[in-house]
């Protein structure tokens, strides 16, 4: 079993994290819209995942293109 | 058959607005920000490139700017119900469809101040009107960007400076316009613009929004529904943010997918080349109404000056029955009354007749011009 380390991205609106994703990959990104993960918020919308080694690059990536985003959280999963 | 009813609602629409509402309904289907699975997310995707689409058109920096609502009735009725109270004063135009009038009359009888500035026979607004009708509690004009009823083209731009000198915000209707004539939020300082989806850009019905400009005070702004939206759905409170402070309950995902198909077909084609085909069919259908005797056309009659919109009577017969002649033996389909704005009918003075409307859109053909021009020239002579 390998740790992988995500970094997620949280958003206010479902539309924000599409947003976001239509941004980040024309940028070249690999990401994924997944269900906002319970321990970081009760939303019940969706959050965007992406390799934690690119979360700088990532929020970088973001606040060009102008993408409001919530908060940006360091996720550890067992895979 | 000949349709020449697209001021009402457009037909045909482009083939890819039938393929993207049949893609929806077979294939995605899922519910649009609501949950995080695979269909819902990609629902979700087709409202945002919906968004995007219109945000590239009418210059929105901010896709989530854009609000979806049903149709521009329901845009422009937030848009009043939502930012007036009483005390507060608006000004709008003689040439308003009732969308825009009726819930200003509304509102008027609870204690909203209103001023209805007049356009000329042809109705044309002239901006230093709608300057003079401004006093210290104006807060804003709602204007109509091209009549449905003689397809006059407003002085929207002139009128948007005025908004900014004042402070003012502008509010434009813009159901007539999108998708047929370029709009700038931006360059015509339009802070409010209601559009509807199912006529020049091609949409479903039941489909339209609101481009909210960046001066919009969203605090001052409220909802006309509140619930659910996909988002905080740990709070009873509505959010604040856009586009969800005023998109509660399930949005029109099938009917948004066929929107996207429409504006993306707009794009394609060019707006410049959209408005090139329609002026060109215009003049031609003006020229060749003027020429019949016992016709009298309404208007600016200047292609230049109107949308592909245009009302006309044949003296001695009325408009009901001119429409179905020409639906019976002609096969040419439009619509004649008052077209749902009685204050445009009365400052052209055709109200309570109406008049006979031929709203055309980019899918017509000069053909189509000729033979219906034909049309109206025989029906014009036997009664003559
Ligand atoms: C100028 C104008 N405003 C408002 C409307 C209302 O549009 P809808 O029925 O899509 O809300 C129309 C068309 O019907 C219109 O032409």
């Amino acid at each position: 079993m390998a740790e992988t380390e995500y970094a997620v991205v949280l958003f206010y609106s479902t539309q924000g994290a599409i947003k976001a994703e239509r941004a980040l990959l024309r940028a070249g990104f690999a990401v994924k819209l997944i269900p906002t993960p319970r321990q970081l918020s009760s939303d019940c919308g969706t959050a965007l995942r992406c390799a934690w080694a690119d979360a700088e690059a990532v929020q970088a990536a973001l606040e060009g293109a102008k993408v409001e985003y919530a908060s940006i959280h360091k996720v550890t999963v067992n895979e | 058959m000949i349709y020449f009813d697209n001021a009402a609602t457009t037909w045909p629409k482009p083939p890819g607005v039938a393929e993207a509402v049949l893609n929806f309904v077979q294939h995605i289907g899922g519910s649009p920000g609501r949950s995080g699975h695979r269909l819902a997310v990609e629902a979700n995707r087709v409202v945002y490139d919906t968004r995007e689409a219109l945000a590239t058109l009418f210059g929105v920096a901010d896709p989530l700017r854009i609000v979806f609502t049903a149709n521009v009735t329901e845009a422009l009725n937030l848009v009043l119900f939502g930012y007036l109270r009483p005390g507060d004063h608006v000004v709008t135009t003689s040439m308003e469809h009732n969308s825009v009038m009726r819930p200003l009359r509304y509102l008027q009888s609870l204690g909203v101040e209103l001023t209805v500035v007049p356009c000329s026979s042809e109705g044309v607004l002239d901006a230093a009107d709608v300057e003079k009708a401004i006093r210290p509690n104006t807060v804003l004009l709602a204007v109509n960007h091209a009549s449905n009823a003689v397809g006059t083209i407003q002085p929207v731009a002139d009128i948007g400076m005025i908004a900014r000198q004042h402070g003012l915000l502008l509010l434009v209707d813009a159901a007539q316009t999108a998708g047929a004539y370029p709009i700038d939020m931006d360059q015509m300082h339009i802070d409010l613009l209601a559009f509807t989806g199912h006529k020049a850009l091609f949409g479903p019905q039941g489909t339209g929004g609101l481009c909210l400009g960046e001066r919009v005070e969203l605090d001052r702004l409220r909802p006309l529904t509140r619930g659910g939206t996909g988002s905080q759905s740990e709070l009873e409170e509505q959010p604040d943010f856009l586009p969800d402070k005023y998109e509660s309950g399930t949005a029109n995902g099938v009917g948004i997918a066929g929107l996207g198909a429409g504006v993306r077909f707009v794009l394609e084609q060019g707006i410049e080349n959209i408005r090139q085909h329609e002026q060109m069919l215009t003049e031609r259908l003006l020229a060749g109404l003027q020429d019949i005797p016992g016709v009298c056309v309404y208007g600016t009659r200047d292609a230049r000056r109107q949308t592909a919109c245009v009302s006309f009577n044949i003296k001695g017969i009325e408009p009901s029955d001119v429409a179905l002649r020409l639906d019976e033996e002609y096969a040419i389909l439009c619509r004649p009354g008052l077209h749902c704005a009685p204050a445009a009918h009365r400052t052209i003075g055709t109200y309570p007749r109406g008049t006979v409307r031929f709203g055309l859109s980019y899918f017509n053909s000069v053909e189509e011009v000729d033979a219906a021009i034909r049309a109206v020239r025989n029906i014009a002579m036997k009664k003559h």
